[in-house]
C-alpha cells in the first residue's frame, strides 16, 4: 500500500478510491469504512449525507475526498472545498495534461490548500510539473526512486503554485523596478 | 544576441541531467518504449526509418559563431558531417545514436543550446522574421519578445501534455515573414494611437492535413499582457482542444468549432483572472531583454559604395548574386545576406560541417559573429559592408553557399521525405534535385522571377507545400510514389492556401509538369505580373489545363486508336 509520495515522504495509503460502475447509481453505491476518494458524481447526490455521517460518528468516521476525471469542471468544487479533506485529480494517461491546468485553478483560482492528489498513470518524470502546478501527493509506483525526480529541477521561469513569482520579478532588477 | 544567465544555464544542464537518467533507464528497460516516447520527443529525438533523428532548437532563429562550430562539431563527431536547417529555426542530425544522444546535448549546453521542446505535443520553438532587428520595414524588433516568451515556454509545468504541438511566430511588422498566420499562435507587432508597442494576436492557423489560416482573436495586446494573455489561451486549448483524435487536436480545429468570436470570448473570459497578475511585464525586465538585442557597432557609412558599384557593373554573375541573394538593410551601407543552402545536388537546407565551420568564420570576418536561420532553409548574415561584398561573394562561392537563386523557383524549400523520415509517401529530395536541374538556364529562370516551390512527402507538410506559389505534396497511389500539385499557395499579408490543381503526377512528370505551369504564366502574365498575381488573376483552373495538356493528348491519341 505504500505507493503514495506525500510532501516529499513515502507514506501508507489508507484512502479507498471508489469507482462507479455503468450499473449502480451514484446514490446507491455501497462505501467502505475509513477514508474514501469519492467519484464527482456520487459526492454531488450525497454530499449532505456524507458531511453528516462524519460528524455523527464517534471517531469522526472517514474523511472524505472527491477525484476528478480531466473532462470535469474543478468549479463545481469551488463552494465544498472545507468538506474535503483530499481531492485527487486523475490522469488517464500520462500525455492528458488536463489535470495540470485542474490543479492549477484549484490552487490558484479556487484557493485549495489540503491535499491534492494526482492518481492515474502518475510516472516519475513528470513530478516537477506535477509538484509544480499544486500536487502534493502521488499515487506512483516505485515510489522510492520516483522521489528523485522531484527535485530535477532547481529554478523555474515561471510562476506557479511552488513559486508564485516568474524569474522576472524575482531578480535585482525587479526589485529595483 | 542574447547571452545566457547562470540560471537560464542551469536549467539547461538540468535538463541534460534528467535527460541523460532517462535514456540511462530507457537502455535499462526501465522505461517502456511508449513512456519514453514523449520523453524524448520533448528533446527533440525520434525514432526515424534507418536510424533516430535529433532536431536541435534554434530559437527564433539566431547563432552565434561558436554555436554554429559546435554544430560542425556534433555533426563531424556523432553523425556523417552533414546537418539539416528545417523551416522552423532546427538543426536536425539524421544519423545519431540514441546512447550518445546525452552527450551531444552536454556538448551543446557548453554554448547554450539544447533540444527542449523541439519536438512533442508542447509549446514549440519559438520562430521570427529572420531580418528581425535590420529589416526596415519592421514595426519593432521581435527578437526580444521571442526571447521573453522562450523563457516563459522553457518547461512550463502546466503546459507539458497539450493535446498537440503548438506553434508560436512572432512578426516584427506588417510584411509577417514570420508567418503568424500559419501558426497556432501568432504574434504581429503593431504600435496603438499613442505609439506604444503591443501585439495583433493571431490564433489557430497551420498547414499539416487540414490546412488553416490563423485568425486575429485580439486586435491589440499592450506589451505587458504578453504572457497572461499567452498563458490564457494555452489553458484554454489545454482544457478543451481534443484529445481523442489525433488528426483534430491542434488549436486550429477548436477555434474553428467554436468559431473566432466564441474562441476569443473564452480566452478574454480566462485572461480576466491572469491580466494584471504576475506574469505581467515589466519594464526593466524588458529593458535587460532589449538590450541585448541593441544594434551593433556599425561603421557610420553612405549607402553608395563606389567599389560595390563598380564591381556589380563589371561582374554580371556578382550582380545576379546582390540581386536574388542580399536584402536590404535599416542601417545605410549595409546589406543582409542569404548564403543559400541549395546547390545544385545539394538537400535543400543541409550543410557540411566544413560549411558550417566556414559560415562561422565569415560571420566573424564579415559581421558581428552573428548568423540566422530562414524559413527557407538558408542561413542569413545580417550585418554585411557593402563595401565588402565582392569579398565575401567570392568566399562563399568556394564553400557552395553562392547559388543566386533566393526567392526563384530553384531556392525550393523540401522536407526529408522518404529518403529518411518514416511517415513520408514519396521522396522529395531526388524530386528537388530534378526540378533544380530541369530550370537550369539561368535566364529562365530569372525571366521566370519570385516563385516559392514547396516540397512534402506527405501530408503532414513539412515543406509547408499549402503555402507554395507551387506546392507539391507526395501521395501514395497503390504504392507508386506520386506528387500532388497545388497553386496559389502564399505567406505574408496575403496568405493563402494553395488549390490542388487535379489528379497527382508520377515522379518522373513532374519537372516537366511544372515547366508547363511556369510556360503558362510566362504566356499569360502581363507586364511586371509575377507568377501568384498571374494565378490569382486568370485561375488555377487555366493552368490545370495547361499543366494537364500533355495528358489529355495521350487520351486523345488513346481515342484515335481505340476508334481506328
Ligand atoms: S512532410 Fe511527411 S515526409 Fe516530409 S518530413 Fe514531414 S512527415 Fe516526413
Amino acid at each position: 500500500m505504500a505507493n503514495l509520495i506525500k510532501n516529499g515522504d513515502i507514506v501508507a495509503n489508507d484512502w479507498t478510491t471508489i469507482t462507479l460502475d455503468a450499473e449502480v447509481s451514484p446514490g446507491d453505491v455501497k462505501l467502505p469504512y475509513g477514508n474514501v476518494l469519492l467519484p464527482l458524481a456520487v459526492w454531488q447526490a450525497r454530499k449532505w449525507d456524507l458531511i453528516q455521517r462524519q460528524w455523527h460518528s464517534l471517531d469522526g468516521g472517514g474523511k472524505l475526498g472527491v477525484w476528478l476525471s480531466p473532462d470535469e469542471d474543478p468549479a463545481v468544487l469551488a463552494e465544498d472545498l472545507q468538506d474535503l479533506d483530499v481531492i485527487a485529480v486523475r490522469f488517464p494517461a500520462a500525455g492528458d495534461g488536463r489535470g495540470y491546468s485542474i490543479a492549477s485553478l484549484l490552487r490558484i483560482r479556487y484557493g485549495y490548500k489540503r491535499e491534492l492528489r494526482a492518481i492515474g498513470t502518475v510516472e516519475r518524470d513528470y513530478l516537477h510539473f506535477l509538484h509544480r502546478v499544486g500536487f502534493n501527493a502521488f499515487e506512483i509506483e516505485n515510489p522510492e526512486a520516483a522521489l528523485a525526480s522531484l527535485g530535477d529541477f532547481s529554478e523555474a521561469y515561471q510562476p506557479a503554485v511552488d513559486q508564485p513569482l516568474p524569474l522576472f520579478r524575482r531578480s535585482g532588477l525587479a526589485l529595483a523596478a | 544576441m542574447y547571452a545566457y544567465t547562470e540560471t537560464d544555464r542551469r536549467i539547461v544542464a538540468e535538463r541534460v541531467i534528467q535527460y541523460r537518467d532517462q535514456t540511462r533507464r530507457h537502455l535499462a528497460s526501465e522505461l517502456s518504449a511508449d513512456q519514453f516516447r514523449p520523453l524524448r520527443l520533448q528533446n527533440g529525438l525520434y525514432v526515424e526509418k534507418h536510424n533516430p533523428m535529433l532536431r536541435i532548437a534554434i530559437p527564433y532563429g539566431q547563432l552565434s559563431a561558436p554555436q554554429l562550430r559546435l554544430l560542425a562539431h556534433v555533426a563531424r563527431s556523432y553523425d556523417r558531417g552533414v546537418g539539416h536547417f528545417t523551416t522552423r529555426h532546427n538543426f536536425q542530425l539524421n544519423w545519431v545514436r540514441l546512447g550518445q544522444v546525452p552527450d551531444i546535448l552536454a556538448e551543446l549546453a557548453q554554448v547554450d543550446m539544447h533540444a527542449i521542446q523541439s519536438s512533442g505535443s508542447c509549446i514549440r520553438v519559438v520562430t521570427t522574421d529572420p531580418l528581425a532587428g535590420v529589416s526596415p520595414v519592421e514595426v519593432a524588433d521581435p527578437r526580444p519578445w521571442a526571447e521573453i516568451f522562450r523563457q516563459w515556454s522553457t518547461l512550463h509545468p502546466e503546459f507539458a501534455a497539450l493535446p498537440r504541438k503548438f506553434k508560436v511566430a512572432f512578426s516584427g511588422g506588417p510584411d509577417d515573414a514570420a508567418s503568424v498566420r500559419t501558426h497556432d499562435l501568432g504574434f504581429e507587432m503593431v504600435r496603438d494611437a499613442a505609439g506604444d508597442v503591443g501585439f495583433r494576436v493571431w490564433v489557430g492557423g497551420g498547414l499539416g492535413r487540414t490546412p488553416i489560416l490563423a485568425q486575429v482573436v485580439r486586435e491589440f495586446l499592450p506589451w505587458t499582457d504578453l504572457l497572461s494573455y499567452a498563458e490564457a489561451i494555452l489553458r484554454v486549448y489545454n482544457l478543451a482542444g481534443r484529445r481523442d483524435n489525433l488528426y483534430k487536436s491542434r488549436i486550429k480545429i477548436l477555434v474553428q468549432s467554436l468559431g473566432i468570436k466564441a474562441f476569443a470570448q473564452r480566452a478574454e473570459a480566462e485572461w480576466q483572472h491572469l491580466k494584471d497578475g504576475p506574469l505581467t511585464l515589466i519594464a526593466a525586465e524588458v529593458a535587460r531583454i532589449a538590450d541585448q538585442f541593441a544594434a551593433p557597432d556599425y561603421e557610420t557609412l553612405t549607402d553608395l559604395d563606389a567599389r560595390f558599384e563598380f564591381m556589380r557593373r563589371f561582374d554580371r554573375e556578382f550582380a545576379a548574386w546582390v540581386k536574388t541573394n542580399t536584402h536590404a538593410h535599416r542601417q545605410p551601407g549595409y546589406v543582409a545576406v542569404t548564403l543559400s543552402l541549395k546547390a545544385p545536388g545539394q538537400a535543400p537546407g543541409d550543410a557540411t560541417a566544413e560549411q558550417l565551420d566556414a559560415v562561422a568564420e565569415l560571420a566573424e570576418r564579415y559581421g558581428f559573429g552573428e548568423l540566422r536561420t530562414a524559413q527557407t532553409q538558408n542561413l542569413i548574415l545580417p550585418d554585411v559592408r557593402k563595401r565588402d561584398l565582392y569579398n565575401l561573394w567570392q568566399e562563399t562561392r568556394k564553400e557552395q553557399l553562392a547559388t543566386a537563386s533566393v526567392g526563384l523557383l530553384t531556392d525550393i524549400v523540401a522536407c526529408p521525405g522518404g529518403d529518411l523520415c518514416s511517415l513520408a509517401n514519396a521522396r522529395s529530395l531526388p524530386l528537388a534535385a530534378a526540378i533544380q536541374q530541369r530550370f537550369g538556364d539561368r535566364g529562365e529562370l530569372v525571366d521566370i522571377g519570385a516563385l516559392r516551390l514547396n516540397i512534402s512527402g506527405c501530408v503532414n507538410a513539412c515543406g509547408h507545400h499549402h503555402i507554395g506559389a507551387i506546392g507539391i505534396l507526395g501521395v501514395d497511389k497503390n504504392g507508386e510514389e506520386r506528387f500532388q500539385i497545388t497553386l496559389g499557395g502564399a505567406t505574408g499579408p496575403g496568405a493563402a492556401i494553395g488549390d490542388v490543381i487535379g489528379p497527382s503526377f508520377p515522379a518522373a512528370e513532374v519537372p516537366e509538369t511544372v515547366a508547363r505551369i511556369v510556360d503558362h504564366y510566362r504566356a499569360c502574365r502581363r507586364p511586371k505580373e509575377g507568377f501568384i498575381d498571374t494565378v490569382r488573376r486568370i485561375g488555377t483552373k487555366s493552368f490545370a489545363a495547361a499543366a494537364y495538356a500533355q495528358e489529355i493528348s495521350i487520351i486523345e491519341d488513346e481515342r484515335e486508336v481505340a476508334n481506328g
